[in-house]
């Protein structure tokens, strides 16, 4: 055999071929890349750009209204005496944060193109929790045996499901621009008001307790870890012992399982008693109150954040709804009646033998439908949304460093797309792997 | 006696269909559900009520028809029509044969296309619009007349061919090798015949409307499969070089958003290319749409790869076959056929995205748009033209999910 191997010509034996063309393959793309390299020295010769990451220290010299913090005291009249009292640590991180999402014109490329950073990231996060809730109701809603609710639902789902995302964000916008005026507002309870400027929210305020609080919140939550800690260590050893080796949980698993059991608990008790414990409210609420010209206090949401939120929750809720609905539709018939025929409760059906496998199907397409939205938040661009896109859009106009940017921009988006996914194969290998295990 | 009282006849259970048993099992079977009714009644009357109002007393209907022409097929010249005039009877033609002898799902398309052309026929739109330049004018305009009549010309003959050319398609099977490759020349056919040559080209700034949105969506669809089958199977290789540029072409495509790509076709490629270097801005979505969805392709194509079980491969490596010849005549057909689903809804998605390129200057739909709300005659009606377009998105996307619906229940997916 050996000898047979011997024999063969190096252009017929198959583990040279294999070598060599991957070779020449690797070969061909480094001479494309070559290619475009000098084809990019050239073209940024022609257009008397330098390459270099100068630019994003220099000046930005435009402004950004949206998703920046003004200091309403800068602006009103500089001795504000409430604010004068605030000191301490905590009070210091929360204005450091402020600071960060401060901007002027003045600031660097680089801190403008942070704020667009920020902006998608606050326009994605409140996405996906408002697309979360509304997909999950519709999707519920459409296996439902109201047959009003469920046609309701399906209406819904397949009119923004198949319809452009831009089209409906261009359709919502004009509709928030015809609202009424700012002294017309739609009012709700006094704090919620709606007009033509955007929708202003009441908003929580740190107080002259705030201090105190976060230090108690603090300590809770590392005792509270402490103690997830070791009631797992306590259950691994314990199980450990009654168990055969090869069906002992691993220690993580185990940290999973009394994380799961303790954690809404402590999230929902610690902050309740540190609040308790404090001396002064931590917390006060700040109504939007209408000044001269605009509300002013609270949080503010400009018509463009509104309209892309809009468009981009109703859009996404759309697809979650058929995610849910598959995930729930997949759990075969007899899983359910097997549940019921050995006494379970409807509500114990759900929540033990449906809704773990569910879950399972829904996670992964609802992981990318979060993705899309995160993607698709740079639709935003057509109503002037000053998002990561937009900003580096308008850097690239200003200094002509379209390479850099558009770099910068890619990583951005790369980096969220792939901690996610690097996230869900993980996930879904945990999962695949309790499913044979049990 | 006992006898009796056993023998006494027990009523079967109440199988009744009415309507009051309807109501009652499907709306009103429990508290919470009578309520859920309640509350969706007064909820669907809100919505009509004002919906209906703003149809029908506010909003301004008459944009559409006045439009209608540069909705549909941009600035194309209007004495030119017959070009696409001869594309739409190409395709109809090709369609009636495959309806004939593939029947099923392509003759459920055949008869939504047969619909919606009756509809257009029958809708007296545009001569809404030229009855009212005519009275304009107070006099008949034999130019109005051929306006009017020539497109239903077009549309009638279209449909005459398709209804033929299924009753032909039904007696001969054996056209089927010509069918394909007459739906594989259909396509430069398309772009020949709408392009022209010689003193009667008409520039690609011409396309536009539906028209440019459809040819996006077409050429996009068509030219990422090849593409997106060639990652896939990069990205299952065996040769760590190829798995790895191809995996890192895919991530790279599907982690940013596609106006990115877009852009970078119009911003950065004057610079990555030879200084002469012009791509003319229609190609160039194409392009950008093209790499955009093979790289969704290629991981639609790999699930299916994926769900091929490996004795397929090795039986066909015993019985002596090569990479190619494996992968072309066993392994693929099988991948495809069951991925077909997700297929289609990634079409859906791409046609939806075609939405996009208008910010690279293109006037498809959603640039048509733009124009018609820029002009001073229509200022202020988003909605109506808004309405409309979205319309037309989801006829389309709406009838390929129903096909891809039919597809699956005919694979049998997803029986349980």
């Amino acid at each position: 055999m050996q000898q047979d191997s011997a024999n063969i010509p190096f252009w017929r034996d198959i583990r040279i071929l294999k070598i060599l063309f991957q070779v020449l393959f690797i070969i061909g793309i480094i001479l494309l890349a070559l290619f475009l390299y000098t084809n990019m020295l050239q073209g940024l010769d022609d257009q008397e750009t330098e390459l270099s990451w100068d630019f994003l220290f220099s000046e930005a010299g435009f402004d950004i209204e949206e998703g920046t913090y003004s200091d309403p005291s800068e602006e009103e009249n500089d001795s504000d005496p409430s604010d004068e009292n605030l000191k301490g640590f905590w009070i210091g991180i929360v204005n450091t944060l402020r600071e960060s999402i401060e901007f002027d014109p003045s600031d660097t490329n680089l801190k403008a193109f942070w704020i667009g950073i920020v902006n998608t990231l606050r326009v994605s996060i409140v996405g996906i929790f408002c697309a979360t809730i509304i997909g999950f109701l519709f999707g519920i809603a459409r296996l439902s045996s109201n047959w009003l609710i469920s046609r309701i639902a399906a209406v819904y789902v397949e009119i923004f499901r198949n319809t452009p995302l831009l089209l409906q964000i261009l359709f919502w916008y004009p509709l928030i621009l015809v609202l009424p005026n700012v002294r017309e507002s739609i009012n709700f309870f006094d704090s919620i008001f709606i007009n033509q400027r955007g929708v202003f929210l009441p908003s929580a305020e740190p107080a002259e307790g705030f201090n105190t609080w976060m230090w108690y919140l603090l300590s809770g939550i590392i005792l509270a870890i402490l103690v997830v800690i070791g009631f797992a260590v306590f259950r691994y050893l314990s199980r450990s012992r009654e168990l055969q080796q090869t069906d002992r949980p691993s220690f993580v698993s185990n940290l999973i399982f009394s994380a799961k059991w303790t954690a809404a608990p402590i999230i929902l008790i610690v902050p309740f008693l540190a609040w308790f414990l404090t001396p002064d409210a931590p917390l006060e609420l700040s109504r939007p109150e209408l000044q001269k010209f605009n509300f002013v206090g609270g949080i503010d949401l400009t018509p463009e954040f509104t309209a892309l939120l809009i468009g981009l929750t109703v859009y996404t809720s759309a697809f979650i709804a058929e995610v849910v609905r598959a995930g729930i539709q997949s759990v075969v018939k007899g899983q359910r009646e097997a549940a019921r025929s050995v006494g379970l409760k409807e509500s114990q059906v759900l929540r033990l033998v449906v809704i773990p496998q569910a879950i399972q199907v829904i996670v992964p397409p609802l992981t990318s439908q979060y993705l899309n939205l995160a993607k698709n938040s740079s639709l935003g661009i057509f109503i002037a949304f000053p998002d990561l896109f937009q900003i580096g859009k308008i850097i690239i106009g200003q200094t002509g460093q379209s390479v850099p940017t558009f770099a910068m921009i890619m990583t951005c988006y790369l980096i969220v797309s792939l901690t996610t996914s690097a996230f869900m194969n993980w996930y879904n290998r945990r999962i695949t792997r309790f499913d044979s295990s049990s | 006696m006992e006898d009796n009282t056993l023998t006494q006849e027990i009523k079967p259970p109440d199988t009744s269909k009415g309507p009051v048993r309807w109501l009652r099992d499907n709306l009103f079977s429990t508290w919470y559900n009578t309520i859920l009714t309640c509350l969706g009644l007064v909820f669907l009357f809100l919505f009509f009520k004002g919906f209906l109002t703003w149809v029908f007393t506010q909003a301004n209907w008459r944009v559409i028809p006045a439009n209608l022409q540069i909705l549909m097929i941009g600035p194309f010249p209007i004495e030119q029509v017959w070009r696409i005039g001869i594309v739409f009877c190409t395709l109809l033609t090709l369609l009636g044969l495959s309806a004939g002898i593939w029947r099923g799902i392509v003759l459920q398309m055949a008869i939504a296309i047969v619909g919606v052309c009756l509809l257009l026929l029958l809708i007296p739109l545009d001569v809404v619009k030229e009855a009212e330049n005519t009275s304009a004018t107070l006099e008949f305009n034999l130019n109005i007349f051929y306006l009017i009549f020539i497109k239903r010309i077009w549309l009638l003959g279209g449909l005459v061919l398709l209804v033929g050319t299924f009753f032909i398609g039904r007696k001969k099977d054996g056209l089927k090798k010509w069918i394909i490759g007459g739906w594989i020349l259909s396509f430069p056919w398309t772009m020949i015949m709408l392009h022209g040559f010689g003193e009667n080209t008409i520039s690609t700034t011409n396309w536009g409307g539906l028209l440019l949105t459809l040819l996006l969506a077409a050429v996009g669809i068509v030219a990422c499969f090849p593409l997106g089958v060639l990652l896939a199977l990069g990205r299952r290789s065996q040769l760590p070089a190829i798995r790895w540029v191809s995996t890192v072409y895919i991530e790279t495509i599907r982690g940013v958003p596609l106006i990115t790509i877009l852009f970078m076709g119009s911003l950065l490629l004057p610079i990555f290319m030879p200084g002469d270097f012009q791509l003319d801005t229609v190609i160039r979505a194409m392009v950008a749409l093209t790499l955009f969805s093979s790289a969704y392709m290629a991981e639609n194509v790999r699930g299916g790869l994926q769900a091929v079980p490996s004795g397929q491969v090795e039986a066909a490596q015993a019985v002596g076959l090569s990479y190619s010849k494996t992968m072309i005549f066993i392994v693929l057909p099988q991948a495809i056929r069951a991925v077909i689903p997700a297929i289609v809804g990634q079409s859906i998605a791409l046609l939806k995205d075609t939405s996009l390129v208008f910010i690279i200057g293109l006037i498809e739909l959603m640039g048509i748009r733009k124009s018609i709300l820029g002009n001073q005659d229509w200022t202020g009606l988003h909605a109506e033209v808004s309405i409309f377009i979205a319309v037309i998105y989801f006829v389309f996307s709406y009838s390929m999910s129903i096909v891809s619906q039919e597809i699956e229940e005919d694979l049998g997916v997803g029986n349980n």
